[in-house]
Parts: structure tokens; sequence; C-alpha cells
């Protein structure tokens, strides 16, 4: 069974490749049974393979697939393998599961666009990638996905590319994360030199024998990765592209800028979690980095009028609870939190992209309101789906996900009060610029007609995730609400290294109560609080927007809080400025000197062509002359 | 036979070879540097004679022989091109055939 | 004998620079056989005979002959000729190329004085034996100018057609 394993990255690659050469040729609902069907299979197969490890574990819980050896240079010999465990197996269910759900609701969605074809390809070979990225067996492997999913997340940012302002969000995108790869490229570098593979697993082992806890080696390895992390999961610094990326068609931010290749970084980390328990500063940074950003995109997420922004600020901030719960090493919550999250943001950016399919391409949620009654399985799905971002109690995934974060954050040996407390403030935050989208989209006054309404392609995702959304949670239950850790255990193989996290000392039920009814009080605050603000008196917020430091505060905010004008200034202008002044390249200098000088001497002889016999044989006689002198002479 | 220095039928070809080297050189008249050069090519075969006569060998005249061959030969050829110069350009000024100017 | 060598080696240096220097072409050219009439007589002293016939012969009878036809051709008379000669030597014209010649002959002197040793040219060598030579040892060389005089044949016959196609039009004729 775990043998039919190569086919899950291999169906959507074939599926690819048909679209590319066949893709005009088959027809609109050719395509989307090739497209669809492909992720389709796959995330059957992915089904199966979780069942057998289930019923049946491989020995180690883990299975290797060596398909073919890639390289054999020396002792460096890579192979096209692929790794199985829980950890990759959890990434390549969401993969397959919830790409298959955002390809059949793409059939409707896209159902009008020319470029059908093309549309799918890409999501193809993007699956694709990101399968190879999270099934690889050793980090070279890895790196081929990672950079295809870049690839293609260029390709699908800039899907509708004749509007120029997509196309430089895509290059934005691209030029940004490929900062955090040359770093992540850095590390894989001096893993390579310093342990002698990029096997995955011998790597770990290697690390964990060779290097001493706190080494240098390993904080300057786990910091290079972490750069690598921090630019495709869109975190501070460098989470600038990821607004941006709202550019692409909406299915695209649901797959990609949601659910899967934004949290390739949080995967990475997990996946090198030996290096990071080695390194415990680095364990801090990756703890600060996330507090920061969920704080700092939370912000944000505030003043944001494009709903599709909205979910892109709130999705830096959930991927920044994810690196906290990294930082404090609360790996299995972490990946627990990226499930929970891959469906209910792939929910709410489908929701919302029914929203602005009926409404004909409107995304301003100003422009909404009322949405609630004229579509009312999208606001019903829509909200199940906000409920879970803002943590709503007991009957949501993402409170349960969240909850063990927290809890994490302030009881683990990493955690520290503050970071528990940046968590909580999140908390508030997210729920409240949820619900102010929830109400101000979807109440109210209706202010734009609904031009056509979802069929069922569109719908029937929705509903999948939906309940995904909401029992997903249930696989993990705080200790205190019948203790249930199916997650954590399914998942203690693939970290079976992180002695720290096994040995996790019970702090009673009392402090984890405490702190849940902390959070959980924070939370519905939050949505109280946009209750109040946003639908019941929204002339409080008018009359504070009447003064100047507040319209101010409220631009800063809009504009992300200014990143995107601090790097213009300080990497992009500075850049343009010497391209500017360096474009005739000072190195060609040199080059024009030669030039130059070849021109002078041609100059020169020319001068002495003059086209007069007389002038020629006065020159041979010369010549002559001074030939037979140094003979004579000499 | 009474004897000459070598040396002294030398130095005539010599300065007979600088003379002719003078007059093509100085006239730009066409005709007179083709007759300049009849003088160089005769002051080189003169050497050879002298040699010859040197060291009683036959040679040199020879060579003499060879050299008034290709002297014929040339003359021909560069009096017909004079000829053709001058119907061309109407002058026989050898600087005015300079189209060859770099 | 050595004093006709002398009074000849005179005479041919003497009318060689009347050749260079003659504005009238017709004088020139017979200062030229003069000078040419001299070199034979100098051929002739050292014991070349064969060479000083030839010399007379081919060099005084035949190229001279051609020189004065084609002055004839070219119907360029004594008195706006030699205008335009006068026009044509300028000093700023003449005095590098000369300057050039002096020091070439400065040269000649140098080499041929300081070489010492003097020795004594002038033993007969008869036509037959030159014939001989020639036909036997550079019997290669013959048949070379053989090759050379048919290519200045041809070449001059192709040159003095009249009606050479002129250059614009492509000059395969």
């Amino acid at each position: 069974m775990l043998d039919l394993l190569w086919l899950i990255p291999a169906l959507p690659l074939a599926g690819f490749l048909v679209l590319l050469f066949a893709g005009e040729k088959l027809g609109k609902s050719g395509v989307a049974w090739v497209g669809a069907g492909s992720v389709g299979i796959s995330a059957l197969i992915a089904g199966l393979l979780k069942w057998t490890f289930l019923t049946s574990p491989p020995e180690g819980h883990h299975f290797t697939q060596a398909l073919w050896t890639w390289l054999d240079v020396g002792a460096f010999k890579p192979e096209i393998a692929l790794y199985l465990d829980p950890l990759s197996l959890v990434m390549t269910l969401v993969v397959t599961g919830v790409g298959f759900l955002i390809h059949l609701y793409s059939v409707g969605y896209m159902h009008d666009d020319e470029d059908y074809s093309r549309f799918f390809a890409c999501m193809n070979l993007f699956v694709f990638a990101m399968l190879i990225l999270v099934l690889a067996d050793n980090l070279l492997l890895l790196y081929v996905g990672w950079e295809g999913v870049g690839l293609c997340s260029y390709l699908l940012i800039g899907f509708w590319y004749k509007d120029p302002a997509n196309c430089k969000a895509a290059q934005k995108a691209f030029i940004v994360t490929r900062v955090g790869d040359t770093a992540m490229a850095l590390g894989f570098f001096l893993l390579v030199t310093q342990l002698g593979t990029l096997q995955v697993q011998d790597l770990l082992e290697r690390a964990a024998t060779r290097w001493e806890p706190g080494s240098g080696m390993a904080l300057a390895t786990a910091l290079l990765l972490l750069g690598g992390a921090v630019g495709k999961s869109g975190q501070l610094p460098l989470q600038t592209w990821l607004p941006d990326a709202m550019a692409g068609p909406t299915p695209v931010s649901a797959l990609i800028h949601a659910a899967t290749m934004v949290t390739a970084g949080v995967y990475l980390i997990a996946r090198t979690y030996v290096i990071y328990t080695l390194a415990p500063a680095a364990m801090a940074a990756v703890a600060v980095v996330g507090a920061l950003t969920l704080l700092i995109a939370g912000l944000a997420a505030f003043a944001q009028s494009d709903i599709k922004r909205v979910l892109a600020y709130s999705t830096i901030s959930q991927i920044g609870y994810m690196f906290l719960a990294l930082g404090v090493g609360a790996w299995s919550a972490a990946m627990f939190h990226f499930m929970t999250h891959a469906f209910f943001k792939a929910l709410l950016f489908l929701a919302a992209g029914s929203v602005i399919y009926a409404l004909h391409h409107e995304q301003n949620i100003f422009k909404m309101g009322g949405i609630r009654k004229q579509l009312p399985l999208t606001y019903r799905t829509f909200l199940i789906g906000a409920s879970s971002l803002a943590a709503i109690p007991f009957i949501t995934s993402g409170f349960y996900s969240k909850d063990a974060i927290l809890y994490q954050a302030f009881t683990s040996e990493h955690g520290h009060f503050l970071l528990w407390l940046a968590g909580a403030l999140g908390a508030l935050m997210t729920s409240a610029y949820t619900f102010r989208m929830v109400f101000i989209a979807f109440f109210g006054e209706p202010k734009t007609h609904v031009h056509h309404k979802p069929g069922w392609v569109m719908n029937f995702p929705l509903l999948a995730l939906a309940f995904l959304s909401t029992v997903g949670g249930f696989i993990e239950l705080p200790h205190f609400m019948g203790h249930a850790q199916f997650f954590a255990d399914f998942m203690a193989p693939s970290f079976a290294h992180a002695a720290g996290h096994a040995a996790e000392a019970h702090h009673g039920a009392g402090l984890e109560i405490g702190l849940m009814v902390v959070a959980m009080a924070l939370g519905l605050g939050g949505i109280a609080a946009a209750y109040v603000l946003f639908l019941a008196k929204p002339e409080i917020i008018e009359e504070k927007m009447k003064s100047e430091g507040n319209r101010k505060l409220h631009a800063f905010l809009f504009s992300g809080l200014g990143f995107d004008k601090l790097y213009d200034t300080l990497f992009v202008n500075p850049y343009c400025w010497i391209a500017r002044v360096n474009k005739r390249d000072i190195v060609d200098l040199g080059y024009s000197f030669l030039a130059a000088v070849g021109m002078l001497v041609h100059f020169l002889l020319g001068l002495t062509v003059t086209g007069r016999v007389r002038w020629y044989a006065a020159g041979i006689a010369a010549g002559c002359l001074i030939l037979m002198s140094v003979m004579v002479f000499t | 036979m009474t004897s000459v220095p070598m040396d002294h039928g030398l130095l005539l070809a010599g300065l007979l070879f600088a003379v002719g080297l003078a007059g093509v050189l100085v006239r730009r008249n066409i005709l007179y540097v083709l007759m300049s050069l009849e003088i160089m090519m005769n002051s080189a075969a003169l050497a050879f004679v002298v040699a010859g006569a040197r060291w009683s060998q036959p040679d040199g005249q020879i060579v003499f022989i060879f050299i008034v061959t290709v002297a014929a030969a040339e003359v021909a050829v560069g009096l017909a091109l004079v000829y053709q110069m001058f119907k061309r350009m109407k002058t026989l000024d050898a600087d005015a055939a300079s189209l060859m100017r770099g | 004998m050595t004093i006709a060598f002398y009074v000849a080696s005179a005479v041919a240096l003497f009318a060689t620079l009347m050749v260079v220097t003659r504005r009238n072409p017709v004088h020139a050219v017979l200062y030229l056989m003069v000078s040419l009439l001299a070199v034979a007589v100098v051929f002739f002293t050292l014991g070349a005979h064969f060479a000083a016939a030839l010399e007379v012969i081919i060099y005084a009878g035949a190229i001279i002959v051609l020189f004065v036809f084609m002055i004839m051709l070219l119907n360029i008379g004594p008195p706006p000729s030699t205008r335009q000669e006068s026009l044509l030597l300028t000093p700023g014209i003449w005095v590098g190329p000369s300057a050039l010649s002096v020091l070439l002959a400065g040269l000649f002197l140098y080499v041929i004085l300081a070489g010492g040793r003097s020795v004594q040219a002038g033993s007969y060598v008869d036509a037959k034996t030159v014939g001989i030579s020639m036909f036997e040892i550079y019997f290669l060389g013959v048949e070379l100018a053989s090759m050379i005089l048919l290519a200045g044949l041809v070449g001059a016959y192709h040159l003095g057609k009249r009606d050479l196609p002129d250059e614009a039009e492509g000059g395969n004729g």
C-alpha cells in the first residue's frame, strides 16, 4: 500500500504535462476533469496511506521510497527519494485534500476565464512542487520543491498578466522570497559542509551527535534556515509580499497564499527541529519573530478595506502563531494549527471568493454589505470560518489549536509570559478584525447587486471545509476536556528527538483552565468590540476618524505599518539609484578604454595609408635602410 | 684583362641604385618613376656582374640576363598601365592615383 | 682598361643624375640611354662581354625604344609638360626622399669602403661558358623567365587595348 506513495506527486505532474501540451484541445470540461481529477486521486491515495499508517504503521513510523539516484559525485549522492512520516503525511493530506477542494472550487470560479487550461496547469504544477517539498527525503530535493512552489506562486499571482500591477506584485513576491531563499541555500551549504549529507534523517542524527547544544554552528544554521522560512511564510521582516500577492485569482490565494505554500516555512523548521533544539537562541528568535509578526499583521488587518487583504494579513498573523509555537518547542501544536488554519483559511478565502464572484469582482468590504440574506450558504460557511479564525470556544477547530499554542507558550521550558501575552493580545485582535470584516461585509444594507449565485461546484468545497473547520479540532482536546491527544500522539514519532517536549510537565488543570478562560474572554471581547464599533455604533469610528492624528494612524496601519515604504527607502530606491548611476557599467570602462586605444591606433595607422605609391615606396626604402643599418652596425 | 677592384664596381652599383631610388621617390611623373626603376634594376644587375667577374663564374651574367628579362616584362606592363592611367585621368601625376587612401 | 672603367663609371653616374633631374621626358630618355651604354662599357671592362652586348641590345635598344614610343603615344610636348613638371617638383617634395637616398648611398659607401680588403675583379667569362651554364644549371630559371615574359606580353596587350572597360562598369573585361 505504501508503495503507492510515488503516485501522489506523479499524478499532479502528469496533469500538469497533459494540460501544458494538450490543454487547448481538451475543452473546458476536459481541463477541469484532468486538473481537479489528478489532485483528487492524489488526495484519495494520501487518505489510504493515512489509514495504513493508523492501522498498521511501518517500522519506525516512517517509510522511504527511493526512486532513483539523482547525482553521484563522490560522497555526495542525493537521491530522488520520498520520505513519509507523520509530519509529511499531515502536510500531504492537507495539500492534496484542501488542494482538491480548491481545484474543484476553481472549476466554477474560473469558468469564464479564457486561460482556463493555463490556470489548471499552473495549479497542478504547484501541487506537484508542494508535494515534492513536503515529501522530499533530502534537502536538495526539498529545495527543488521550494523553488518550484515559488515559481508557481509567481506564475499565479501574475496570472492576469495584462494588468501591470499584478505583474509587479508577482515580481515582488518572487524577489522578496528570494532574499530568504538565499539565506536558506547558505544554510544548506553550511549543513552539507559541516555534516556531509543533505539526507534529512541522517542530518538530524549527525547534528544531534556532533554539535553541542548551543554551539555556534547550530545557531548559524538554524538562523539561516529561519531566513528561508521567514521569506516563504511571509513573516517579519519579509512579510511585505504576501498582501500584494492577493493580486492573483482567489483560489490561488486560498491554496498557495493561505493553506499550503506559505506554511512551507513552518514545515521546514519542524522538519529540521533537531537543529533548533540545539540552538535555544534560534528558537527564541523564531518565537519572537512569530510573536511580533502576529501583532503587526493583526494591527494592519484592522485598517484594510479589501476583503482579501484582510485575510492576507490574518494569514501572516496566524503563521506568526505557528512560528511562536515552533519557537517554544510546541512542534505538534504548530502542525496542528497549520492543519486547522489550512481548513478555515481556505474556507474563508473560498467564501470570500464566492462573494467576489457573486458581486462581479468587488473586493471592497465597504461596498458589500447585507450579503447575509442574498447568499445565505456563503454567509454561513464564512461565519464558520471566521469563528474558527477568531477561536470561538469549544465548537471551532481554531480554538483548540490556538489554545494549545497559547498554553505551551506559557508553560513550555522555552516559553515566556511575554510570548503568551503577545499571543493573547493577538487573539483579541484576531477576533476583532475578523468580525469587523463579517459585520461590515455581511450585515447592514446591501450596497451592491448580486450578479450570479455560485453553483454546487463552488458550494461543495465550502461545505466540506466548513465541516473540517469544525470537527478538525476535536482530535486534540485539552487535558481537562477528556485529554484527547490523537494528533500529538500521531505526530510524536516525527519529533522523537525533542526530549523536552516528551517530558512535558503537567502544570495542573487549574492553570490550563485559567489560561483558557483568559484567552476565551479576550476572543469574545474582540467580537463584542467589533460588534459595537462596526455594527451597532459605527459613528464612534466616524467621530474618531475626524481627527488628523487618527487618520494618519489609519493610513499607517493601512500601509501595513509602513514596511513597504521603509524597504523602498532602504533598499529599492538606493538599488534603483545605483542601477541608474551605473547604467553604463563601470567595469565596462576598462573595455571601453581598450576599444578607444584600438580606435586611436587605427586612426594613426590609417593616416599612413595615403594611397600614394611614392609614399609606400619611401616606407619600404626607409624600412630597408633601418634593417640594413641594424645589420651593419651591430 | 686588366683588373679593377671589385669594391669600385660595387660602389658604382650602390651609387646608381641610390640615385635611382631618389628618382623613384622624388619624381611624381610616373614616366620618370618607371625610368628610375630601370636604373635601380640595372644597378642591381651590375652588382651581380661585378661579383661574377670577381669569381670568374658565369652565374653573375646569368642573373643579369634574368634581371633584364624581368625588366623588359615590367616595362611592357608598366607602360601599358601608364597609358591607361593617362587615358582615364588625363595626368601622369602618380599622386593623383590615390583612390586607395585609407 | 682600368681608365675606361672609371671614365665609364663617371659617365654613368652623371647621366643617371641627369635622368632623374630632367624636366623634358625626351631628354631624360636620351640620358638614360647614355647611362645604360656607359654601364655596358663597365661590363666590358669587367670582362663580361656577353652581358655588355645584351645591355646594349635589350636595354639601350628595346626598352628605351619602348619609352620613346610611349612618350610619342601620350603626345606630351615640351612646353606644357615641362611647366607641369616644375609644378610637381617643389622642394618640399624632393628634400625628404633625396635625404633618404643620400643616406642609403652613404650606407653603401660605408659598407664597401670599410671592408678594407680590395680584391681584384675582371677575369674574362665568355659567352659560351655563360650559355652552357644557363642551359644546364639554370635551365629551370630560363623556363620561368619565359613565363614571366609571356605574362608581361599578355598583360601589356590587355592593358593596351583602347576599349578597355571603365572601372565603374566593373573591370572584368
